[in-house]
Formats: structure tokens, C-alpha cells, sequence
């Protein structure tokens, strides 16, 4: 494992999608969710508006750090929000 | 409709385990190597995001992410319409067919640095057939020292390899037109234009979005090709993405920004085939 | 009609030519290829080949090749079957999640996973085997077996397999005994992408070897050297590694040609 060059932030970066995955599984089971159209132009299932929300994420803090000088907690902060709001209304 | 079963998961287990291995331990090694700075296995520094405001603002790569955006832009425009034209002309049946069916395969079954060869020696002024008899006819032309030619030769060198796919799957998706649209269309008297627009144009639709999807994807992570024929020059002309990003990791061995690029690599292509996917499976939803 | 003829003539042409000069050249020697433009070999030679064949280095090369070729088709047609026939006949927990997760692999540039690719091989001792650059195709192959198959599957209607159920067959017996036959065309144009995808790839193959399991593709840098690109010889290799694709065109060119047929690829 040595060379994966493990840091402790990636860990729990990893650690969280695993988390995350296990509990939408896990929530899956317990009550199915039904296809439904929100603001997004298709309609959505729940694991498919988490990924909206995570792809999302993403460019989002590529822009943040690509045009500002922002440190990245504001990007992060923002992405939560972001995946909030297209998990509730998406 | 198909039965909800989980136990499905079973039969999918070994494909999961297989990719799983293959895909999640190196992309979170890269993920690890693009947060720190590493000299070798026992010396390595968390340096956060620099890597990442580095990468995004150096304008090598924009200048060869631009580039392979136009040249990917090229081959789809230029490689999808010849290849439905191309499906249009091939003969249905018969001992032709297959002929053409495997006539067309070729250029998809040789090695990629084989196909980089084959133009290298085809397009040489000296002993190439092409740059000579170009050169012959008057038009200058050397691939290896002017940008224009450069270009071109990749480009026809992508058509000549690829163009080949498109047309099998149209051709594929054209034999699965039932003939009494054809019957139909002749009774209407329908011009030629107008079956193709209205019912060939439709059927091809779902084949079509496979197509662009590979050819998108696969051109845009070109490397072997161009790097065989050019070497990514004159200059830095046909330097493309992968190209760029090998030369860090493996000829700088700057692992550090190579990994974050490739990670920016990644999400540009996540982000796009999300998009062709999506329109693939609503497109079959809809038919 | 005459003006379709012509367009495919002249297409069929452009796959051609430059094919034909490389096959040309490699009957050529060195001072004939560099000495002045002939459009056939004014003295034919054998040469090049020579030098291939009696050079283990060469065709151990090709042996390397077509071993991991052949090991990555078995292995990616073996795990896609089973799953193929879950995607096409069963919804389950994330299915389309895992579809979807499965061919953002194919579409993953192999530049971003080199590094990592020869670490992890390395580490768990399979670096420069042939099992190892059949594992790391699995990664683009894998997910391409499954769509395709998946395809041809959804093509069968279901009644089979429920008959099948009714008469007494198990879920193996029925999947070998009657499903495979089914789609025997389907798994013949998936293996001939397999093997296509497989053999064409240079630079993980070239990545994960250095002596033992070297493939020919890496193998043929070596006729640049100091003294110049040895045309002749690279020609030659060039000829020799079209050959083992034409002669899987020939095997599965009926069911390639009834698999497009089937319209779905």
C-alpha cells in the first residue's frame, strides 16, 4: 500500500464516497425511490441527482480555483449547498 | 419488462471485481499523488490545491486542451457524415457485402503505431507514395516541417483508420430498416432525399449516438497515432492531450501536476459521456 | 446507382493504397527503398521477412502478442456473459449507476492510469507478464463485452428462458446448454472486438512489459537506430502485424456480417 502514497485528506475524501454509496444503498432498500422531474431538464433518480450534484461539485472547484484566488473552503462550502439543492429540488 | 432482482448482483460480480481492480486502485492513487509533491517513495509533501491552480493556469494546456477540442471537432464533422454515405453506397446482400465488410475492418485491426508507420512511409516526400507524387504534381508538401501539412495528414490519417467504424455501425443500423418502409416510401414515390431524411436518417438515430460517442472519446485521448507520425510537431502543432500529459508524467516525471491534470482530463470526459449517455437512454426510451 | 458505385470504389481505394506501399516497401531492400520511387519492387527480396523469423526477439514478440491477445478475449467474454444477461433481463439495485460506471472505463484516457497501472502490477508481483497487460485491457474490454452482449441479449425474447425454467433446466445448464448457442453470433463479433481493442494497443502493453512478455508493437521501435529507421525491416513488421487481424475477419466474417445484421453492435 506503500506506494499509493496514501494522505490523510484523500483518505477520508475516499472515505466519504465509500460512506456515501453505503448509506444511498442503504436508503435504496429501505424506501425505493420513484423517477421525478425537478428544475433539471430529465427526469431524476435520487443516485442520479447525487451525481449530478458530485459532477457538479467538481467543476465547481476547478473553477474556483482556476479564475479566483478564493481560498477552497469557499468552493467546498458552496458545493454543499449546491448539492442540497439539487438533491431537494433537482 | 424486465424483473426486479437483486440477486442479479451475483452474475454481475465478477465484472465488478475485475473493473474495480483495474479502475479504483489507480484512480486513487492518482488522487493521492496530485495533492503532494513527491521526490520518491520515502520523501512526499502535501501541497493542498497547488498543483491543481497550477495546472488550470498554465497555458500549455490550454493551448493543446483547445487544440484537441478542434482537432476531435474535425474528426466527428469530417468521419460521421462520409461514414453514413458510405453505409448508404455498400451493397446489402451477398458475396459483396461481406467483401466490403471485411475490406472496411482492416484499418480498424492494425496496431496504432503500425497505423502512424503506414502514413510516415506513405506520406514521406522521399519514399512515401503520397508526399511524392504530391510533390511531384507541384504542391509542396512535407508533413514533418510544415503545420498546415501536419495537421491535414493526421487528420486524413484519423479518417482513413476511423471513418471505417461509423460506416459498419450505420450499415448495421440501416439492415435493421424492415423492407416495407422501402415499399411504402416507393409507393409515395418518395424522392431518394426524402427516405433517407424520414426514415433512414430516424432508425440511424440510436446507432449514431454510439458512433459519435466513440469516436468523440477515442479521439480525444489520441496519442499513439500522431505521436508516430509527427511527434506531436512542427512544434508543438499536433500535440494533443495525452501527449502532453504523457510527456509530464513519464518524460518530466513531474507526478504531482501530471496526476491533477489528469484528473481535469478525466472530469472533461466524465462530464461529456454523462451527457452522450443520457441522451442515449432517453433516445431509446422515447422509440 | 453508378455514382454509389464509384463512391465506394473510391473509398475502398484510399483503405487501400497505403496498405499497398507498405506491403510493397517491405519486399524492397534498403538501398531500393531509399534510392528512387518504384511502384514495385524492382528486386524482389524476402530479406526483411528474414530477418523477423530467424530473430527470437522478433517473433517471440509475436507469440507475447497474440498469448495476451487471446487471454484478454477469454477472460473479458467469460465475465461479461453472466452480466450482460442481468442487464438485459433483470433490474437490480444501481443497475444503470454500474452501466454507466462501467463505460466511463472504456472511455478513460490510459495516459491518466500509466503510472499507476505499472505500481499496482508491480506490487502484487505480475509486472512483465502476460496475464498482467490481459488484466489491464479487461479495463476498456470488460465494459465493451458487456454493452455489446447486452445488445444481442436484449434481441432473445424472453419466453426462452421462461420455457426453459418450466421444462426443469437450471440457470447454468439453460445459459450453456441453450442461451449461448442463441447469441453464438453476438459473442463472435464481441470477441472480435475484444481481440481487436486488445491487439492495437500500444501503450499499456508496452507500460506493463519489459523482457518476458514484451509485445510486438513495442518491439518495433527498435529498427530506429543510430544509423537511421531501417524501412525494410519495419515495413516487414508492420505487414506481419495486419496479418492476425485479417485472418479473425476471416473466421468471424459470417457472423460479423449477420451481427451487424442484427443491427445493434
Amino acid at each position: 500500500m506503500e506506494w499509493m502514497a496514501w494522505t490523510l485528506p484523500t483518505a477520508l475524501f475516499f472515505g466519504g464516497i465509500g460512506l456515501l454509496l453505503v448509506g444511498m444503498t442503504v436508503w435504496e432498500l429501505r424506501s425505493p425511490c420513484v423517477e421525478r422531474r425537478g428544475f433539471l431538464p430529465i427526469a431524476t433518480s435520487r443516485g442520479d441527482r447525487l451525481f449530478i450534484g458530485l459532477l457538479g461539485s467538481a467543476y465547481l472547484h476547478l473553477m474556483v480555483i482556476g479564475v479566483t484566488d478564493w481560498s477552497v473552503w469557499i468552493a467546498s462550502a458552496l458545493s454543499v449547498v449546491w448539492l442540497v439543492v439539487v438533491m431537494r429540488w433537482g | 419488462m424486465k424483473v426486479h432482482n437483486n440477486k442479479a448482483w451475483w452474475l454481475v460480480l465478477p465484472v465488478f471485481l475485475l473493473v474495480a481492480f483495474s479502475a479504483v486502485v489507480p484512480m486513487m492513487t492518482v488522487v493521492n499523488y496530485s495533492v503532494q509533491d513527491i521526490f520518491d517513495s520515502s520523501s512526499r509533501f502535501f501541497v493542498g490545491v497547488d498543483w491543481f491552480k497550477q495546472v488550470l493556469r498554465d497555458s500549455r494546456l490550454h493551448d493543446s486542451l483547445l487544440r484537441q477540442f478542434i482537432y476531435s471537432g474535425c474528426v466527428l464533422l469530417i468521419e460521421i457524415p462520409l461514414g453514413i454515405a458510405i453505409a448508404l453506397t455498400m451493397p446489402t446482400k451477398g458475396r459483396w457485402a461481406s467483401a466490403c465488410l471485411i475490406v472496411m475492418a482492416i484499418p480498424l485491426l492494425i496496431p496504432w503505431n503500425v497505423v502512424g508507420t503506414i502514413w510516415q512511409i506513405f506520406g514521406r516526400a522521399d519514399i512515401g507514395l503520397l508526399g511524392w507524387t504530391l510533390n511531384a504534381l507541384g504542391i509542396s508538401y512535407n508533413y514533418a516541417s510544415n503545420t498546415t501539412d501536419a495537421w491535414v495528414t493526421v487528420l486524413v490519417m484519423d479518417v482513413w483508420h476511423w471513418t471505417s467504424l461509423v460506416a459498419l455501425l450505420c450499415y448495421s443500423g440501416l439492415r435493421a430498416i424492415p423492407d416495407v418502409y422501402y415499399q411504402a416510401a416507393r409507393i409515395d414515390r418518395a424522392s431518394s432525399w426524402a427516405v433517407f431524411r424520414y426514415i433512414q436518417l430516424p432508425k440511424l438515430k440510436s446507432v449514431l449516438l454510439i458512433a459519435v460517442m466513440l469516436r468523440f472519446m477515442d479521439s480525444f485521448m489520441i496519442y499513439t497515432e500522431p505521436f508516430v507520425l509527427t511527434g506531436g510537431g512542427p512544434g508543438n502543432a499536433t500535440t494533443f492531450l495525452s501527449q502532453t500529459l504523457t510527456k509530464m508524467a513519464v518524460g518530466q516525471f513531474d507526478l504531482g501536476p501530471a496526476a491533477a491534470f489528469s484528473l481535469v482530463y478525466f472530469l472533461i470526459i466524465l462530464l461529456v459521456s454523462w451527457l452522450f449517455y443520457t441522451a442515449m437512454t432517453h433516445s431509446d426510451k422515447n422509440s | 446507382m453508378l455514382r454509389k458505385r464509384v463512391v465506394l470504389v473510391l473509398y475502398i481505394l484510399f483503405l487501400l493504397v497505403p496498405i499497398y506501399w507498405l506491403v510493397n516497401m517491405s519486399f524492397k531492400s534498403n538501398t531500393e527503398i531509399l534510392g528512387s520511387l518504384t511502384l514495385w519492387p524492382s528486386s524482389f527480396t524476402l530479406d526483411n521477412y528474414r530477418v523477423i523469423f530467424t530473430d527470437p526477439s522478433w517473433y517471440q514478440a509475436y507469440l507475447n502478442s497474440l498469448y495476451y491477445v487471446s487471454l484478454n478475449t477469454l477472460i473479458s467474454l467469460s465475465v461479461a456473459l453472466p452480466a450482460a444477461y442481468a442487464f438485459s433481463r433483470y433490474r437490480f439495485l444501481g443497475d444503470k449507476h454500474l452501466f454507466f460506471w462501467l463505460l466511463t472505463n472504456r472511455m478513460a484516457p490510459p495516459a491518466v492510469f500509466l503510472l499507476p497501472f505499472f505500481q499496482l502490477y508491480s506490487s502484487i508481483g505480475l509486472f512483465d507478464t502476460h496475464i498482467a497487460v490481459a488484466l489491464a485491457h479487461c479495463l476498456f474490454n470488460v465494459p465493451l463485452a458487456v454493452w455489446i452482449l447486452e445488445g444481442f441479449m436484449s434481441g432473445v425474447p424472453k419466453e426462452i428462458d421462461e420455457t426453459a425454467y418450466i421444462d426443469g433446466y437450471s440457470f447454468p445448464k439453460f445459459f450453456v446448454k441453450i442461451f449461448i448457442p442463441l447469441i453464438g453470433s453476438g459473442i463472435g463479433v464481441t470477441a472480435f472486438f475484444c481481440f481487436m481493442f486488445s491487439w492495437v494497443e500500444l501503450l499499456l502493453a508496452r507500460t506493463l512489459t519489459s523482457v518476458d512478455a514484451k509485445p510486438i508493437v513495442a518491439v518495433m521501435t527498435r529498427t530506429v537506430s543510430a544509423s537511421g529507421i531501417d524501412w525494410g525491416v519495419l515495413a516487414a513488421a508492420g505487414v506481419l502485424t495486419i496479418l492476425p487481424g485479417m485472418l479473425v475477419i476471416w473466421f468471424v466474417r459470417n457472423h460479423v456480417a449477420k451481427g451487424f445484421a442484427l443491427g445493434r453492435v
